[in-house]
């Protein structure tokens, strides 16, 4: 199966562990107000591609990638799970280490079964999964990315059953997503997953803004500063909080 | 076994000058990290204080603090001088005090005068009739015999940066045989060198035999510069200050003597290191003490400077020394050769501050210890100060112990050297053959008639063929224009004391190097892949294009361009190749233009790739800026494809990124990728 695909970034060093081969898939139907990629927005964009084609694009460089491996990332990777079978196929054949870099909103728990038939093979496929939780507040989340986010939280579990190791991702926004209560329950949240290996505190940076000059579009996000760095770090703590007192509370302890 | 030499591993180094051999049976890998580290001494904060107070006083004095203008720069024409005498544990300046610019005219003494008047000084005119009438220098003896096409060449810029000017540079001795010798046992051995010459006196062994007799008179005047500031080298060094101390003596006599493009320092630290673990061993010196020295080592290296023209340092982007070091590798026996010391150098960047001098070059193999890779990494986040050069690539050609001059330039220590070459405008000898030889910019034959391109859009073979017949020319006119340079170098600016340090039959390396490779890569492929029309001036010379459609870009991993860039190379050596070359050298080329890609694009008309007239050429092999659209590894992996054995002077890239981009903060290098609950 073909995948749409928005690019290929050879080089990428912060999108999962090591040294990465990075794929942005096309097409995401998040409306996320910092999203610094809305150029890979739309459905039907994008260039068609072989997952053999962009295997063979990672292997020609493969010795700069060792200790990482390919992250499809972009777009929504999950509206493509077909195409994403077929790549990570042939990345398991060859001891590729595989990472997805989702939003999770692809999933429900009342899909089709088709389709979750297709994802358990994905994860089987899948060492890692990123997961970006853009709100633990279901109306923030709305009002931010323009859907839900039930399934997405709902994704979280279903990796933490399915034992695939997952990062959680957030994006710390001033004065959006920057709440300490918000951040301690988003922490809560996520301490009852034993799959969970890192969090990334990712500040908001505003080197997307001149993307939405560019395609003509409206930057919600107009005059909001950037992520102080030292902030962020005591943001970061405060879901570190959350987690832990999850965990003591469930008893979980990870070495 | 001499006393200095005792707990030495005793070897072919004690009978022969042989310092690789000395190295690889004493020294120790290392394989810890940079706990060990000392921070600096008080005296090594005073002293720098002081250094960051001259260099305050010097840009505020418009970048030149001090000029010798009466006193021609030999190893001994200049008594000692110190920034703090009782502070130093290294010791040694180019002139009497820091920060003076030292006169060196034997390249050319209209340079030597001008770099003066730029600066606000005049040489005295006795030096300056001498060096007119009475001592002819480097300069004019080029010019003397340089033809109008030569000169054409040179004016134009289609052959551009050659040392006819001033020191050639490039050259390395091997500082270290002072330290491990002492001078006496090494005059010795220039006699019996000298001793040893054919018997039958062609121009060759005359020659020899000369440029012998003046190196034995450099290391008798290293000897009595050394004497000046109370050091005996004439013996072996007997501890690691010692040794510090008579290798930098030995590279202090070469800046004091030739005003080079580049004078680098050569392959030190794991030398060094045998003496530092003898002493920490014996109790002779503590952690702290010999990183003191090391930094105080550093510390003089960063203060060497020559007397420029602001035009120079156009050229060359700033004022640079390439006071370069090489560090690290991998020996032959597979042991890495990691050392101690490898990383006290390095540590001079946290002790003393980054830092573009010395130019700290890792020679970088898979088979580092994992400990100095993190490190290195670490303090190129830290300082971006740090060079890589591919020693997997490299061992292959020179072994083991080989040094890198200037930026790329690999050589043999002690045992090869360089003819430094400048380099050949790609891109100009482009045009040339679009226009028949005729000069874009300045509208003069300079090249020959041949026919010029007709037709209302470029032809991939017919471009192909007329530019591959134009190279042939450039490459002829070029490899003759530097016979003369080096021959005249030679003769009127030898370079006694780094040939000094050099065994008897020294390979020589004639280097050569290319400009614009990356354009012209790219204005092929649109001529092959895109359509390009010319757009002719009043006269019928092609000055500008039109190009339609899209075309592969070198830098994108892609080989329909990359392959065009590696022919291009490969002819081009070629062509080099067909030529005699002053003292047999043998040729090799260069792709590293890294600071002079500026001026050679301000030179150069518009071509077929888009890049307009006076845009700056892309530093060394890198692709065009802004072209290379697939990230870093697919950029990296163009370069990586062009052939070493056609460009074994080196390829350079220049690789610019954010910290922040390569990995969130220090997390990705310091591995902190579990969730932390323990704090």
């Amino acid at each position: 199966m073909q995948g749409r695909i928005h690019s290929l970034e050879s080089f990428g060093t912060v999108d999962g562990p090591g040294t990465r081969f990075v794929v942005f898939v096309q097409g995401c139907p998040m409306r996320c107000a910092y999203c610094h990629n809305p150029d890979t927005w739309e459905m039907n964009g994008g260039t068609l591609m072989e997952p053999e084609y962009i295997f063979e694009q990672y292997k020609r460089n493969e010795a700069f990638y060792h200790g990482g491996g390919i992250t499809v990332t972009g777009g929504e990777p999950l509206m493509q799970v077909d195409f994403l079978i077929d790549l990570f196929t042939i990345a398991k054949k060859n001891n590729v280490h595989t990472c997805i870099d989702s939003s999770g909103i692809a999933y429900k728990k009342n899909a089709n079964l088709d389709w979750l038939a297709k994802l358990d093979r994905l994860m089987e496929l899948t060492d890692l999964v990123m997961l970006d939780i853009k709100h633990i507040d279901p109306e923030k989340h709305k009002e931010l990315t323009s859907q839900p986010n039930e399934g997405i939280l709902a994704f979280a579990e279903y990796l933490n059953e399915k034992h695939v190791d997952m990062w959680i991702r957030h994006v710390i926004v001033p004065g959006i997503t920057d709440d300490d209560k918000y951040l301690y329950d988003l922490g809560y949240f996520i301490g009852a997953f034993t799959n969970l290996k890192a969090l990334d505190a990712l500040p908001y940076h505003t080197m997307g803004e001149n993307k939405y000059e560019k395609l003509g579009m409206e930057y919600k996000l107009k005059g909001v500063p950037a992520m102080d760095k030292d902030k962020l770090i005591e943001k970061k703590k405060v879901i570190l909080d959350g987690i832990r007192k999850r965990r003591e509370e469930l008893g979980i302890h990870v070495s | 076994m001499r006393p200095e030499w005792k707990d030495f591993v005793g070897g072919k180094w004690d009978k022969e000058v042989n310092v690789r051999d000395f190295i690889q049976r004493n020294y120790h890998p290392y394989d810890g990290d940079e706990a060990f580290l000392a921070e600096p001494t008080q005296n090594t904060k005073d002293l720098w204080a002081q250094v960051l107070d001259l260099q305050k006083q010097e840009r505020e004095a418009g970048g030149v603090l001090d000029m010798d203008t009466k006193v021609v720069s030999t190893i001994t024409s200049h008594g000692p001088g110190y920034l703090d005498k009782s502070k130093e544990t290294i010791v040694g300046f180019q002139t009497d005090k820091p920060f003076k610019r030292s006169l060196q005219p034997y390249g050319g003494i209209r340079m030597a005068e001008k770099a003066c008047t730029d600066n606000g000084y005049e040489v005295d005119p006795e030096i300056s009739e001498f060096f007119s009438t009475h001592r002819k220098t480097h300069n004019a003896g080029c010019f003397d015999a340089y033809n109008a096409e030569m000169r054409a060449c040179r004016s134009s810029h289609i052959i551009t940066g050659l040392p006819d000017a001033y020191g050639r540079g490039r050259i390395i001795g091997d500082y270290r045989r002072v330290a491990l010798y002492g001078i006496d046992r090494l005059i010795e051995d220039k006699q019996a060198q000298k001793d040893s010459t054919g018997r039958v006196m062609t121009d060759d062994v005359i020659r020899l035999r000369e440029e012998l007799s003046e190196q034995m008179v450099a290391l008798k005047l290293m000897k009595e510069m050394a004497a000046s500031y109370g050091c005996d080298i004439s013996k072996p060094a007997s501890n690691v200050q010692e040794a510090i101390q008579a290798t930098y003596f030995g590279y202090l006599c070469s800046v004091k003597e030739q005003n080079g493009a580049a004078m680098s320092l050569g392959r030190t630290s794991t030398f060094l290191d045998v003496y530092a673990e003898r002493d920490l061993a014996n109790g002779t010196f503590t952690e702290q003490q010999i990183q003191e020295f090391v930094d105080h080592f550093i510390m003089k290296l960063r203060l060497i400077k020559f007397a420029r023209t602001p035009e120079y340092n156009q050229i060359f982007a700033g004022d640079p020394v390439w006071v370069t070091e090489s560090l690290g590798g991998v020996g032959v026996d597979g042991r890495h050769m990691v050392t101690k010391m490898s990383f006290r150098y390095l540590h001079t960047l946290t002790n003393l501050g980054p830092s573009p001098e010395p130019n700290l070059t890792v020679l970088w193999s898979t088979r580092l210890p994992e400990n100095w890779k993190k490190y290195c990494a670490k303090m190129s986040i830290q300082t971006s100060s740090i060079q890589y050069e591919n020693d997997d690539l490299m061992r292959v050609t020179h072994g083991d112990d080989y040094g890198i001059a200037c930026c790329v330039s690999s050589m043999v220590i002690g045992k090869e050297m360089q003819f430094f070459g400048a380099r050949a405008n790609l891109a100009k000898c482009l045009l040339y053959a679009l226009n028949g030889g005729v000069d874009e910019v300045t509208k003069k034959q300079v090249g020959p008639k041949y026919r010029a391109v007709t037709g209302d859009v470029l032809e991939f073979d017919d471009v192909l063929d007329k530019f591959l017949d134009m190279m042939e020319w450039q490459a002829d006119v070029y490899v003759n224009t530097l016979n003369i340079i080096h021959y005249m170098h030679d003769k009127y600016c030898y370079e006694r004391a780094e040939m000094a340090l050099h065994d008897r039959d020294v390979k020589r390396y004639f280097a050569t190097g290319v400009a614009g490779l990356s354009i012209v890569a790219d204005s092929l492929s649109a001529i092959k892949y895109a359509k390009v029309e010319p757009i002719r001036d009043e006269d019928g010379i092609i000055v500008d294009f039109k190009t339609t459609g899209e075309f592969p870009k070198y830098g994108n991993d892609d080989d329909r361009v990359d392959e065009i860039a590696q022919e291009i190379v490969h002819k081009f050596m070629t062509a080099i190749r067909r030529h005699h070359t002053y003292r047999n050298g043998v040729p090799t080329t260069s792709i590293l233009t890294i600071t002079s890609n500026v001026t050679y694009g301000k030179a150069t008309g518009n071509t077929p790739d888009g890049r307009k007239k006076g845009q700056p050429f892309a530093p060394g092999a890198n692709p065009m800026h802004g072209r290379d659209t697939h990230g870093a590894v697919a950029s990296l992996s163009s370069v990586s494809k062009l052939p070493f054995n056609d460009a074994q002077d080196g390829i350079s890239n220049t690789f610019t990124i954010i910290p922040g981009a390569l990995g969130k903060e220090d997390q990705v290098f310091a591995g902190d990728i579990e969730v932390d609950l323990s704090k």
